[in-house]
C-alpha cells in the first residue's frame, strides 16, 4: 500500500522530525511512502474561526490533491478531525460533497492507522523513560482515538506509561484560542502541566504537536523540567 | 468589541491566573466527579440512557405545540391558572399582578434560573416586596447581592469562612464556620420566612404534558415549603421544559441527579398538579403557571441547535469545562454559564454581543462528552462562530477575512509556502530580540509560553531532498 | 391575539423547518427505561436488601417491625429518646392509631391546621404511597399522607409502610401513580429519598436543610 502523508503547517515547519520519524515507521513496515502536493495547511484556522468560504478556498485543492490516495495519514489527531469529521460538514450541500465524503473515509490519524487499519502494535521500539500520556482533545473526542496510541506504548522496550489524572483534559491550546484568550488558555496548560509533574514522568507524550507545543512552551517558561515528544518520534526510536 | 465581552476579557484575565479560586473550584468538583461516576457505573448501560434521554426531549421540542397545550389543557383542568409570556416583561408583569391582587408583602422563592433570566427578584423588590431566597446556596449568594455562581451549585465558589462572615455581617448569627452550624442558622432565618410568605414562587424542573404536573427536584425540602405553606403559589417555567408522559420522569430523574449532584436521586423530586384539591388537608389556595418563551422560540427555528432546548440544567457541562473551571461563573456575565450558556445566550439575547462566548472555547469537547441528553455543544459554538462570521448570518471581521483570504493562496501553492517558510525563519530571528516583550507581534503567546524555533530544513524540504 | 396565540404561532413557524436526530425516534419504552437503569434484584427478598441499603447510604433509618405491638414499641422508645412534646399525624388508620398511642398533644391536618402549631412539632407521623428499592424512596401524596407540609416542616419524619407497598423501581412507581390517579391526580407526589440535605458549603453534606433531619421508615 502507498501511505499518502499529509504533514500540517506547523509541523512541517516547526517539528519536521515528526513527519520524518513517521516516514522511517511507514517505510520499515514494508510501505511506500508519497507527500501528495496538497495545501500545507487543513483549513482548520479558518473553519475554526467561523471563516467557512476560506477555509473551503484551502479545502477544494486539499480534496484535489488527495483524490486518488489508497491511504492518508495526518501527523495529528486535530488536522485528522478536520478532515475526516469536520470536510463533510464544511462541504455539505456544495458541488464537493461526495469528494469531501470519499477523502474523509481515507482520512487517518497516525497511531489510529497504524493500529485499526494496518493492525501493528510492536514496532520493535526502544524508550527507555517513564512517560505519561496527553490525549489531544481531537483525537480523543471527534476520532475515538483513545487505545491505539496507549497499544503502541505498550509494545515499547523500556518504555512505563503512567496515566495523569487529567489526561483527558486540555491543554488549553485550542488554536487560535491559545492567542485569543492568553489567560485561560495559560490556566489551562498550568492544570495540565501540574497533573503531569504529579506523575514524575521524564516525557509527556501525545499524537498531537500542537498540544505539545502549548505545553513544552510553558514547562520551559516556568521552568517545569518536564520534556514533551510525539508519539511518532517515541516509536521510531530504536 | 461588545460591552459583554470587554467585562468577559477583563474578569478572565483577572480570574483564570488566580490560583486560589482554581483550588476552590478544583477541590469541589474532584469531589463531584468521585460520585457522579460511581452513579455512571451502577446505570447497567449509561449510553444507552443518554441515547433515550435524546430521543425523549427530540420528542418533546419537535413537537412541542401539541405537548404545551396538552400540558395547558390537563393542568387547567384542576383549577391551575396558566399564564402567557412572550418575553421577560410580560412574566415580571403577570407576577407582579398576582402579588398585587393577593396583597402579599413576604415572597419565598426556590431556586430558579429562569426567574433569574427575567431579573424577577429587582423587579419585586423594586416594587417594595420583601423576596428571600430559600435554596441555601441562593440564599447566600441574595445576601452578598450577587448572581448565583452555578446553575446547581450557586454558592461554590464561596469558603466557609467568608460564609461565617457573612452571616455575621447579615444576620448577626453565626456560632462557627461549621458548615453544619452555618446550615442551622440559614434554617431558623428561613423558617421564619415560609411562615410569614404570602406567596411562594419556584421554577420547573419538568413540565408532563400528558398529566398536566410540573416537576420540582431540589434536596433540601425548601421547594417543598414554599409550595406547602404560603397561601398562593405561582411556577415560573420555560416553555421547552416539556417532557411527553409522566413515566419519562423514571428516566429523566435519576439522570438529573447523576449528572447535576452525583447522587442516585435527589432527595425531594415532586410533581405539582393544581392549587389544594378537594380533600386535601393544606397547599396553596392559588396555583399560577407562569410559561415564559423568551426567545426560546428562536432557538427553535434554528433545526440545527434546536437540540439545546433539550437542556435539563444540570450543570455537568459547566463542571467538566476546562474555560468554566479556570474562568469561574461569574466572568461570563450570563444567567447560564458555562458551555450551554455559551450556546444558548446569542441565540437568547443577540448573537453580536455575546458571540465572544463561542469563540472563548478550545473546542475539546468534554461538555459535548458528558452531556446526558447528548447536546451537540461544542459544535454548536462552531456554528455560532460560523454565523457570527459569515457574511449572510453575521458581521464578518473585515481584518480576519483578509488575513485567511491572503493565506489561503499561501498554503495552496508550493512555491509560496517554500518563500513563507523561509522568511519565518528571518522573522522569528528578528522577533527573538523582542521575545516575550510588549513589542514582540507573538506578545499574546510569548508573555507566558515560549515559542519553538522554525526548523532549519522544514519537512517539505527534507522530502524534496530525499528526492522520492 | 393574545400571547398564548403568538407563542403558538411561533413555535409553529419555528418548526416548520424539520430537525434531524443523531439518536433514533419515538419515546422509549419502560422495557427500553429498565435496560440501562440500574439493577434492583429478581425475588422481593433482594429489594428489600436493596431498599435497606439505600436507606442507609442515605442516612435514613429503615425498620422491619413484625407487628402493630412491635411498631408501638419502636415509636415510644423513639418518643422518649428525642424528647418529643407534640406530634401531626393524619387521618389514616396505621398513622393516626400510632400516634395517638403516643400519649402526646397530636395534630391531626385533615381537620384543618394552623401552619405554626405544625412548626411546633416534633414529629410528623404518616403512611405512605409506595416504597422504591431501586432508590430507597418513599412515595407519598398530599391525598394520602396528610397533606403537604407534614412530611417537610417537623424535624422527624417517621414513615409506617406495609410490607406489600415495596416496589421494584421508578417504571414501576410512575406506572403504579397513573394506575391510582390517572383519572383524579392529587395536587402534590412526592418521591422522597432520604432526609433533607444540603451541600452548598463547601460541597459538604449536611442533614436537615429546610425539610427533616430525620427520616424513619417502619415497614410492616
Amino acid at each position: 500500500m502507498t501511505v499518502s502523508l499529509f504533514i500540517p503547517c506547523f509541523v512541517d515547519l516547526m517539528y519536521p522530525q515528526v513527519g520524518i520519524s513517521m516516514v522511517r515507521i511507514f517505510e520499515r513496515l514494508g510501505h511506500k511512502v508519497a507527500v501528495p502536493k496538497t495545501p500545507a495547511c487543513c483549513g482548520q484556522p479558518a473553519f475554526n474561526t467561523g471563516y467557512w468560504d476560506e477555509s473551503r478556498a484551502i479545502g477544494v485543492p486539499m480534496l484535489e490533491a488527495l483524490k486518488d490516495a489508497d491511504a492518508v495519514v495526518i501527523a495529528s489527531g486535530s488536522c485528522g478531525a478536520m478532515m475526516s469529521v469536520f470536510y463533510p460538514q464544511l462541504f455539505a450541500g456544495t458541488p464537493h460533497e461526495a469528494a469531501a465524503k470519499a477523502v474523509a473515509a481515507k482520512c487517518f490519524e497516525f497511531s489510529s492507522f497504524l493500529v485499526n487499519k494496518l493492525g501493528v502494535t510492536d514496532l520493535g521500539a526502544k524508550f527507555p523513560h517513564k512517560v505519561t500520556f496527553h490525549d489531544g482533545c481531537h483525537g480523543l473526542r471527534e476520532l475515538n482515538n483513545k487505545r491505539p496510541p496507549r497499544e503502541l506504548l505498550a509494545k515499547v522496550k523500556g518504555l512505563e506509561l503512567v496515566e495523569m489524572g487529567a489526561a483527558e483534559t486540555c491543554c488549553g491550546f485550542g488554536g487560535t484560542f491559545s492567542a485569543k484568550f492568553p489567560a485561560i488558555s495559560t490556566a489551562m496548560g498550568e492544570v495540565k502541566c501540574a497533573s503531569a509533574l504529579e506523575t514524575k514522568a521524564d516525557y509527556i507524550v501525545s499524537c498531537d504537536s500542537s498540544c505539545l507545543m502549548q505545553i513544552q512552551g510553558l514547562a520551559d517558561k516556568q521552568k517545569k523540567g518536564i520534556k514533551t515528544i510525539h508519539l511518532a518520534e517515541v516509536l521510531a526510536q530504536s | 468589541m461588545s460591552a459583554p465581552a470587554t467585562h468577559f476579557n477583563e474578569d478572565a484575565r483577572r480570574v483564570a491566573p488566580d490560583t486560589r479560586h482554581r483550588g476552590i473550584i478544583q477541590t469541589a468538583m474532584g469531589k463531584y466527579e468521585v460520585v457522579r461516576d460511581q452513579r455512571k457505573l451502577l446505570f447497567q448501560d449509561w449510553q444507552g440512557a443518554r441515547n433515550l434521554a435524546a430521543r425523549t426531549k427530540f420528542e418533546a421540542v419537535n413537537h412541542l405545540d401539541t405537548h404545551l397545550a396538552e400540558f395547558a389543557r390537563n393542568i387547567e383542568a384542576r383549577g391551575t391558572k396558566v399564564h402567557w409570556a412572550s418575553n421577560a416583561e410580560q412574566a415580571r408583569n403577570i407576577i407582579l399582578g398576582i402579588l398585587r391582587d393577593k396583597q402579599a408583602k413576604v415572597i419565598v422563592k426556590s431556586k430558579a434560573m429562569t426567574s433569574e433570566e427575567i431579573h424577577l427578584n429587582d423587579a419585586m423588590e423594586h416594587a417594595g416586596y420583601e423576596v428571600v431566597e430559600s435554596d441555601l446556596g441562593e440564599y447566600i449568594v441574595q445576601l452578598r447581592k450577587e448572581p448565583p455562581y452555578h446553575l446547581v451549585f450557586p454558592a461554590m465558589h464561596l469558603t466557609r469562612g467568608e460564609i461565617k462572615d457573612l452571616f455575621q455581617k447579615k444576620l448577626n448569627d453565626a456560632p462557627s464556620d461549621d458548615p453544619e452550624a452555618l446550615t442551622m442558622v440559614a434554617r431558623r432565618a428561613l423558617r421564619k420566612k415560609y411562615l410569614q410568605a404570602d406567596v411562594g414562587i419556584t421554577g420547573a424542573n419538568f413540565a408532563i404534558a400528558e398529566t398536566g404536573i410540573i416537576s420540582i427536584t431540589e434536596n433540601e425540602g425548601n421547594a417543598r415549603l414554599t409550595a406547602a405553606l404560603p397561601k398562593t403559589m405561582i411556577t415560573l417555567v420555560g416553555i421547552e421544559k416539556i417532557l411527553p408522559r409522566l413515566e419519562d420522569l423514571a428516566l429523566f430523574l435519576p439522570m438529573l441527579a447523576v449528572m447535576g449532584t452525583g447522587q442516585a436521586l435527589t432527595c425531594y423530586n415532586t410533581m405539582y398538579g393544581g392549587p389544594r384539591q378537594p380533600g386535601e388537608a393544606d397547599g396553596p389556595e392559588e396555583y399560577h403557571v407562569v410559561l415564559l418563551d423568551n426567545q426560546r422560540t428562536t432557538l427553535l427555528a434554528d433545526a440545527e441547535q434546536r437540540d439545546a432546548l433539550g437542556c435539563i440544567r444540570c450543570g455537568a457541562c459547566l463542571n467538566v469545562c476546562p474555560i468554566f473551571r479556570n474562568v469561574g461563573g461569574h466572568t461570563y456575565g450570563t444567567v447560564y454559564g458555562g458551555p450551554i450558556g455559551s450556546v444558548i445566550t446569542p441565540h437568547l439575547r443577540g448573537l453580536q454581543q455575546w458571540k465572544h462566548l463561542s469563540y472563548a472555547s478550545s473546542l475539546c469537547g468534554a461538555c459535548t462528552e458528558t452531556c446526558p441528553v447528548k447536546i451537540d455543544l461544542h459544535h454548536h459554538l462552531l456554528q455560532n462562530r460560523r454565523n457570527a462570521s459569515a457574511p449572510t448570518t453575521g458581521k464578518p471581521s473585515f481584518l480576519q477575512k483578509l488575513a485567511f483570504k491572503i493565506f489561503a493562496p499561501v498554503a495552496n501553492k508550493p512555491a509560496l509556502w517554500s518563500l513563507t517558510t523561509k522568511l519565518s525563519r528571518i522573522g522569528m530571528k528578528l522577533r527573538g530580540l523582542v521575545n516575550g516583550s510588549a513589542i514582540d507581534p507573538a506578545q499574546a503567546w510569548t508573555k507566558t509560553r515560549d515559542l519553538p524555533p522554525i526548523a532549519k530544513q522544514s519537512f517539505r524540504e527534507w522530502w524534496k531532498e530525499q528526492g522520492k | 391575539m393574545s400571547e398564548r396565540e403568538n407563542i403558538f404561532n411561533r413555535i409553529r413557524e419555528a418548526l416548520t423547518v424539520e430537525a434531524h436526530s443523531h439518536n433514533g425516534t419515538g419515546l422509549p419504552t419502560t422495557a427500553e427505561h429498565r435496560g440501562v437503569m440500574p439493577p434492583v434484584g429478581a425475588s422481593e427478598d433482594e429489594r428489600f436488601a436493596l431498599f435497606a441499603k439505600n436507606a442507609s447510604d442515605l442516612k435514613a433509618t429503615f425498620k422491619l417491625v413484625k407487628d402493630a405491638g412491635e411498631l408501638t414499641a419502636e415509636l415510644r422508645a423513639l418518643r422518649d429518646t428525642e424528647k418529643w412534646q407534640r406530634v401531626a399525624t393524619h387521618k389514616s388508620p396505621l398513622a393516626q392509631t400510632h400516634a395517638i398511642g403516643l400519649g402526646l398533644p397530636t395534630l391531626v391536618t385533615d381537620d384543618g391546621y394552623d401552619k405554626h402549631d405544625m412548626e411546633q412539632c416534633d414529629v410528623g407521623i404518616s403512611v405512605c404511597d409506595a416504597l422504591i428499592a431501586q432508590t430507597g424512596t418513599v412515595l407519598v401524596t398530599s391525598r394520602n399522607s396528610g397533606g403537604r407540609a407534614l412530611s417537610c416542616l417537623p424535624p422527624h419524619h417517621v414513615v409506617i409502610a406495609r410490607r406489600e407497598q415495596l416496589v421494584a423501581d421508578l417504571p414501576a412507581a410512575f406506572a403504579m401513580v397513573k394506575k391510582i390517579y390517572s383519572a383524579n391526580y392529587p395536587s402534590m407526589i412526592s418521591f422522597i429519598t432520604g432526609p433533607s440535605r444540603t451541600g452548598d458549603i463547601e460541597r459538604i453534606l449536611v442533614l436537615g436543610a429546610h425539610g427533616p433531619k430525620k427520616l424513619t421508615i417502619f415497614c410492616l
